[in-house]
């Protein structure tokens, strides 16, 4: 995973680095099966390494697959910002349980009772499913809203340039001189 | 693409599987690793793979662009429709005890219909994301795929 996220900062080919982000992704999601979450690796599985690298390729068709080269500015003080965020962010872990320590307190809070109880309150041998779908619905409900949002937003963003250009072209040289040519071609695109 | 045979007849052949398999995912996820997410995600993938195969208008013939929408807001009204069935049938908001006659079967039945919800509506989103992207200017796309 490393070296793919390195390959990825490196990389210009941007075709390149959409193929490494999917490689990352299904790396990531070996990991989790490492780690027993089978339910969330395959999500990320699905979602990392399937449909976003789709919708990635999809603007790469829009855009352009090079990436700019960027001028370098202020290295040093970006360098300052990401070491000083590293060590905060290690200094963080320092607190935390060992991994898979059965006495941390992420496993007493509520999970006693849902790994406890779930089979005889729902009556389902996942209980990831069971804590997902039953005890944290209204997470979920709030999920599916979310992702109902991003599609309601990428439609009211993108699902304009549907209608044929012509017809906003029609429309705006209707309404007069108030948008010139370059304007018109902006807000349609 | 259209005019690459192996990949078209490779792709017909997976594409069923691939629907078949999201299915699984989507009714089997009360048992196993799956649910409505994971399984909306694989129904979407199987039918942007054809639309990239195929071409997006192609596809749309399948799914119109009204069907995803409607779907769209038919898995956000089913999830909060089950969630109000819970009030009518006296229980709190998204309670699914009281929807059947003991409340493990109500649970059953309510984590069923909530995770249709989340299925329909995630690959309703991805499919609807995917052929505005790729719906945009349809002769440069395809040729862009050509290439790779």
């Amino acid at each position: 995973m490393v070296i793919a996220a390195i390959a990825i900062a490196r990389i210009h080919d941007l075709f390149a680095v959409v193929m490494l982000t999917g490689i990352f992704s299904l790396l990531g999601a070996a990991a989790y099966v490492v780690m027993d979450a089978v339910d969330v690796a395959f999500t990320e599985a699905a979602v990392g390494a399937g449909a976003s690298t789709v919708l990635m390729l999809g603007t790469l068709a829009l855009t352009t697959s090079k990436e700019r080269p960027a001028p370098a500015k202020n290295v040093i003080s970006a360098l300052i910002v990401v070491v000083f965020t590293g060590v905060v962010l290690i200094y963080g872990t320092l607190d935390m349980p060992i991994y898979g320590d059965p006495m941390a307190p992420i496993h007493h809070h509520v999970a006693d009772h849902y790994l406890g109880k779930s089979s005889a309150e729902v009556g389902l041998p996942n209980v990831v499913t069971s804590v997902l779908a039953s005890y944290r619905s209204y997470d979920t409900l709030g999920e599916t809203f979310v992702i109902f949002t991003a599609a309601a937003g990428v439609l009211a963003i993108l699902g304009q340039s549907r209608l044929p250009r012509r017809h906003h072209d029609q429309e705006d040289s209707e309404k007069g001189m108030v948008s010139s040519p370059e304007k018109s071609k902006g807000a349609s695109t | 693409m259209r005019q690459k045979i192996i990949l078209r007849v490779i792709s017909k052949f997976l594409i069923p599987y691939i629907l078949l398999f999201a299915l699984y995912v989507q009714w089997h996820g009360d048992f196993g690793p799956g649910g409505g997410f994971q399984a909306g995600v694989i129904f979407a993938a199987g039918f942007i793979l054809y639309a990239i195969i195929f071409g997006v208008a192609t596809a749309r013939e399948v799914l119109s662009a009204t069907t995803t929408r409607v779907l769209l807001v038919i898995g956000v009204l089913l999830y909060s429709g089950v969630g109000v069935a819970g009030i009518l049938l006296g229980g709190n908001y998204l309670d699914y005890n009281v929807l059947a006659d003991t409340p493990i079967g109500g649970q059953h039945v309510g984590i069923i219909l909530v995770e249709f919800g989340v299925g329909i509506t995630v690959a309703a989103s991805v499919i609807t994301i995917f052929c505005t992207f790729a719906g945009r200017r349809p002769e440069e796309h395809e040729e862009e795929y050509g290439e790779n």
